[in-house]
């Protein structure tokens, strides 16, 4: 039951499965190095995982560090609550991400690609190992040497940041690593690595058989090409869509809400909580100078009607976030259990109401000082949900 | 080639060497930034972010331990941001930690008491935490106290565990608001294969790690009138305790100390650098008589290298970790156990007392020696050989609650039977310190001559370096020790057990071969042991071996063979090193253990 007069334009890039990968790979394997990596940085490709980082500009960085080895890595630890997009995309194009992986591998200088598949994914295992296998049996047959294996993640969410998967990898806890350095300079055994998103790897697939232009085509200034949502909660038509960035949160709405729709949670938990009353000054994209308020996105968007509570939305993010912090740093692993049990003193009276003020400056400090995205994007769901329901948080 | 890096921090220009953390950077305009996970011995973790800076321009507040300054960097220690930041998480640390001081063993020598003192923390809004878990204390250790409630998840211990030790018995479990510091299957600590060094005691910032306290029990002894209470004091106990006491750290207090110890009430002081002296004789006659039995007799049952036995977390780590060789451990006795031994039979004959009325108590820079004398082997006296251990931080604790001016106190002499020592004893404090004294007296043994170094300091076998070689070589021997004409004794140093490990597996693999190693579990040697004073850093441990080494300097005697009270000993008592006497009292046997 859409209200819209105005139908958000579907693209279909991704999923679209031409069978097409080995000309891609032969074609893009006689390119020159730095004519890829000029290509995507003209694309204006950015990071699909959520933090946006041009993707171009990341495989240049890695292949200009002086090494005798470097690996390309696929985050495949999908665990943003409401995000599943990553899973489809292996599903049904599991030959797209395996071609875009041995491309950077080709263009970076890495012989060994690395899977790092959540290990609630492990279903997904063995088909795609028989897709790896075909895929390095082509490699062989055109003399192009590179292996992809699968490390199974084992079920944390911290894994999925890019320095916890490579402890992670290396055998070690998943903790997050201290940066600088950075995964381009220092990455998997200490080499230079490229960790893109799966979804990242498969547009770069996108510009490789289209081209920078046509996928520039797309979008909006700062946020070009498409992206896939994840889109669930109270709406009609749930599912996994191939949107062009920079839409307004209000067209969103009116083509994917059910008509009572009073928030958006826009990038997962750790993302940012939308009223109703922002809907139309929100455009859904990276940040940039002319875009006024936009919100970068691992591609879930949770709708929320007026049947929801949202002290009950929240409660279920802190408590996510209060289990899968890794612990180590301070910030994030006092913070979060201080965030959650404080939310909860004040709804029972214990505390009063102003204590919440109190949790903002909180959730701040550990956007300042968190060690990494985990704990410094606690701030985001926390604050844009209690100061835009603060009565539901203490009523 | 490194490149330099200018960069201003509170406006203040500097230029420093790339990869300069920010905080170094600021120590250099003694700008101070706190800190409770960064240690000088450790790693970098940047976990507790306590010190985080301002970077101007950057949102994000960088950790100054853990952050590389780079080129026009603006850096604000003390900005109202930075401020609040700080306060909070000094405050979330607060809320999570069993803030109860007064009830704490580390009051008035906590990291984080004083920095919520600094910080006034004093409106604590907070949910206090420990109150919504359930935390046990585990104190089934002899040696060491773990309490969780105290912690706080600065990970130190276990960076000490893994990188000073290569033990990892302490390591991190569970995630988010579960995740704590743990053994393997969250076994007691005395259930695994935790060495009881106490370098996590040492490094530990809070009260979550402590060595278990005698001082009560030593207390009640002294107190007895029954009781004749001797007390040891172990070689670095001497230069460490004078830093609880208002001294900076490589004074030597020995004869404040043992004036203390006096006035405490100890009913005799002595010196377990007498058993130092003692121990030579017994281990240097037993590695002369192995390489005769190796190199002369072929005998198949006899093992290279001889390993010294004196550190009681090297015996441990060497029962868990590498107990097929546990033979090539010399049977001696550690000096502390020797002497508990000898006080309640040789002391006890001397002085005409009953050893049953004999309280035997030792100082120690240790933690690991409250397990050793703990051991169900330390008995052959026919009564515990040891009764109390304490540590130097103990006995500043006791000089304390008497009521003692430290720094006031006259020097005294040690009591006589068992108070007498030499340079080569003092040395034991020292890593390399146990070969340097062995090779002074068995080098004369064999040859009738002095060891060839200027006034006997043997420096090849001195330093940091965690595993350092020696080659003495043996020329013109007696005739009884003609076997060893032109023999090179190839000797191995190794302290921490990170660097054991190293030596272990090098002599594991065939890669090295030697006749002699001496292994220290503590970074140092003694000097830099768990039961020392904390703080403790590179810096500290070397102050601590200069004065070992000046105060071997100054005894009228270096050698241990040389030790009046010692020939007396073998004359009156033991007749002859390695006696079937000395065998019963002084030496012992050791016993594989599991891994896990």
């Amino acid at each position: 039951m859409t209200t819209s007069h105005y139908q958000l334009k579907r693209v279909d890039l991704i999923f679209k499965n031409e069978n097409d990968w080995k000309q891609i790979l032969s074609r893009s394997l006689k390119r020159d190095q730095t004519d890829i990596v000029n290509s995507l940085i003209s694309s204006e490709l950015k990071g699909r995982g959520g933090a946006g980082f041009p993707t171009g500009l990341k495989w240049k960085l890695t292949a200009e560090q002086e090494a005798d080895t470097r690996y390309i890595i696929c985050n495949a630890d999908e665990g943003e609550p409401g995000t599943f997009k990553d899973r489809e995309i292996l599903s049904q194009v599991p030959l797209k991400v395996l071609t875009a992986m041995a491309v950077c591998g080709y263009v970076i200088g890495a012989t060994e690609g690395f899977i790092y598949l959540r290990g609630e994914y492990k279903f997904l295992e063995k088909p795609l190992n028989n897709a790896i296998k075909e895929f390095e049996n082509y490699c062989n047959d055109i003399g192009f040497h590179f292996s992809i294996k699968i490390f199974m993640g084992s079920g944390a969410y911290i894994c999925g940041e890019e320095t916890a998967l490579m402890e992670s990898m290396e055998g070690h806890r998943g903790e997050p690593r201290n940066k600088p350095p950075y995964p381009t300079n220092n990455g998997y055994l200490g080499k230079p690595t490229v960790v893109n998103n799966v979804e990242t790897l498969v547009h770069t697939y996108t510009i490789f058989k289209y081209g920078a232009k046509k996928f520039k085509d797309l979008g909006v200034q700062y946020s070009r090409g498409t992206k896939l949502f994840s889109i669930s909660g109270d709406t009609p038509i749930p599912g996994i869509y191939e949107l062009e960035l920079g839409m307004s949160l209000q067209d969103f709405v009116d083509e994917f809400g059910d008509g009572d729709t009073k928030a958006v949670q826009v990038g997962g938990a750790s993302g940012f909580l939308v009223p109703r009353k922002r809907f139309a000054e929100t455009i859904i994209g990276y940040k940039g100078k002319l875009t006024g308020i936009s919100l970068p996105t691992g591609g879930s968007m949770m709708l929320f009607n007026s049947s929801r509570s949202m002290f009950n939305v929240l409660n279920n993010y802190l408590d996510f976030f209060q289990e899968e912090s890794c612990g180590q740093c301070t910030p994030c692993r006092v913070g979060c259990q201080q965030l959650l049990k404080g939310i909860h003193a004040v709804k029972r009276g214990e505390k009063h109401a102003s204590y919440l003020k109190k949790l903002i400056k909180l959730s701040e400090t550990m956007e300042y000082t968190a060690k990494c995205g985990l704990g410094q994007s606690v701030a985001n769901s926390f604050s844009s949900i209690v100061e835009n329901f603060w009565e539901e948080m203490v009523f | 080639m490194s490149e330099k890096i200018n960069l201003t921090i509170n406006g203040i220009p500097l230029r420093v060497d790339q990869n300069t953390t920010i905080l170094e950077a600021a120590e250099e305009l003694s700008i101070k930034i706190p800190t409770l996970c960064h240690h000088k011995d450790l790693c970098v973790a940047g976990n507790c972010r306590v010190c985080v800076v301002e970077e101007v321009g950057v949102k994000k507040l960088p950790a100054a331990c853990a952050t590389p300054v780079h080129e026009g960097m603006e850096i604000l220690t003390n900005s109202l941001k930075v401020r609040n930041s700080r306060k909070n998480i000094i405050e979330l640390l607060l809320s999570e930690h069993n803030a109860d001081c007064t009830k704490c063993y580390k009051n008035g020598n906590c990291e984080l008491q004083t920095l919520a003192a600094e910080y006034k923390i004093i409106n604590q809004e907070f949910i206090h935490l420990p109150d919504t878990k359930c935390y046990t204390i585990d104190e089934f250790s002899p040696s060491i106290i773990k309490d969780d409630s105290r912690c706080i998840r600065c990970q130190r211990c276990v960076r000490t565990c893994a990188e000073i030790q290569g033990v990892s018995a302490l390591t991190v479990g569970y995630k988010g608001d579960h995740m704590k510091i743990t053994t393997f299957f969250e076994k007691p600590i005395a259930d695994v294969v935790c060495t009881n060094c106490g370098q996590c005691v040492n490094h530990c910032p809070t009260g979550a790690l402590i060595e278990k306290n005698y001082i009560e029990e030593v207390w009640e002894a002294i107190a007895d009138p029954k009781m004749h209470v001797v007390v040891q004091t172990a070689p670095a106990v001497r230069i460490g305790l004078g830093e609880e006491l208002g001294f900076e750290p490589g004074s030597r207090v020995t004869g404040k100390m043992v004036s203390a110890l006096k006035r405490l009430g100890f009913d005799a002081v002595l010196d377990t650098d007498f058993t130092a002296d003692l121990t030579i004789l017994e281990e240097g006659t037993e590695l002369l008589t192995r390489l005769k039995k190796v190199l002369v007799d072929k005998d198949p049952d006899t093992h290279l290298p001889l390993a010294t036995s004196c550190s009681p977390g090297w015996i441990k780590y060497i029962e868990h970790m590498y107990p097929e060789y546990l033979q090539n451990l010399s049977t001696c006795k550690s000096p502390q156990q020797m002497f508990g031994a000898l006080v309640k039979t040789y002391y006890a004959k001397e002085r005409n007392i009953d050893p049953a009325n004999i309280v035997s108590v030792s100082i120690m820079p240790c933690t690991a020696k409250k397990f050793e004398a703990n051991r169900p082997e330390m008995h052959d006296s026919g009564y515990r050989d040891v009764d109390f251990v304490i540590t130097t931080r103990e006995l500043a604790i006791m000089i304390k609650q008497a009521g003692i001016e430290f720094t006031h106190l006259p020097e005294e002499h040690y009591d006589k039977i068992m108070g007498d020592s030499t340079g080569a004893g003092v040395i034991f404090g020292a890593t390399g310190g146990v070969m340097e004294a062995a090779l002074r007296t068995a080098y004369e043994i064999v040859t009738g001559r002095e060891v060839p170094f200027e006034n006997l300091n043997i420096t090849p076998v001195r330093g940091m370096d965690g595993v350092r070689e020696a080659t003495i070589k043996i020329e013109n021997p007696l005739p009884d020790w003609s076997f060893l004409d032109g023999a090179e004794l190839n000797c191995a140093i190794a302290h921490g057990l990170v660097n054991a490990k190293d030596l272990m597996d090098s002599i594991k693999s065939g890669k090295k071969s030697y006749h002699f190693v001496e292994v220290m579990a503590c970074p140092g040697g003694c000097l830099g042991g768990g039961g020392q004073p904390i703080p403790t850093s590179p810096e500290i441990r070397q102050k601590r071996m200069e004065a070992i080494y000046a105060e071997d300097m100054d005894m009228p005697l270096r050698k241990s063979h040389d030790n009046p009270e010692v020939v007396h000993l073998y004359e009156s008592f033991l007749e002859k090193p390695n006696s079937e006497k000395a065998h019963h009292l002084l030496h012992t046997k050791y016993v594989p253990r599991q891994r896990f």
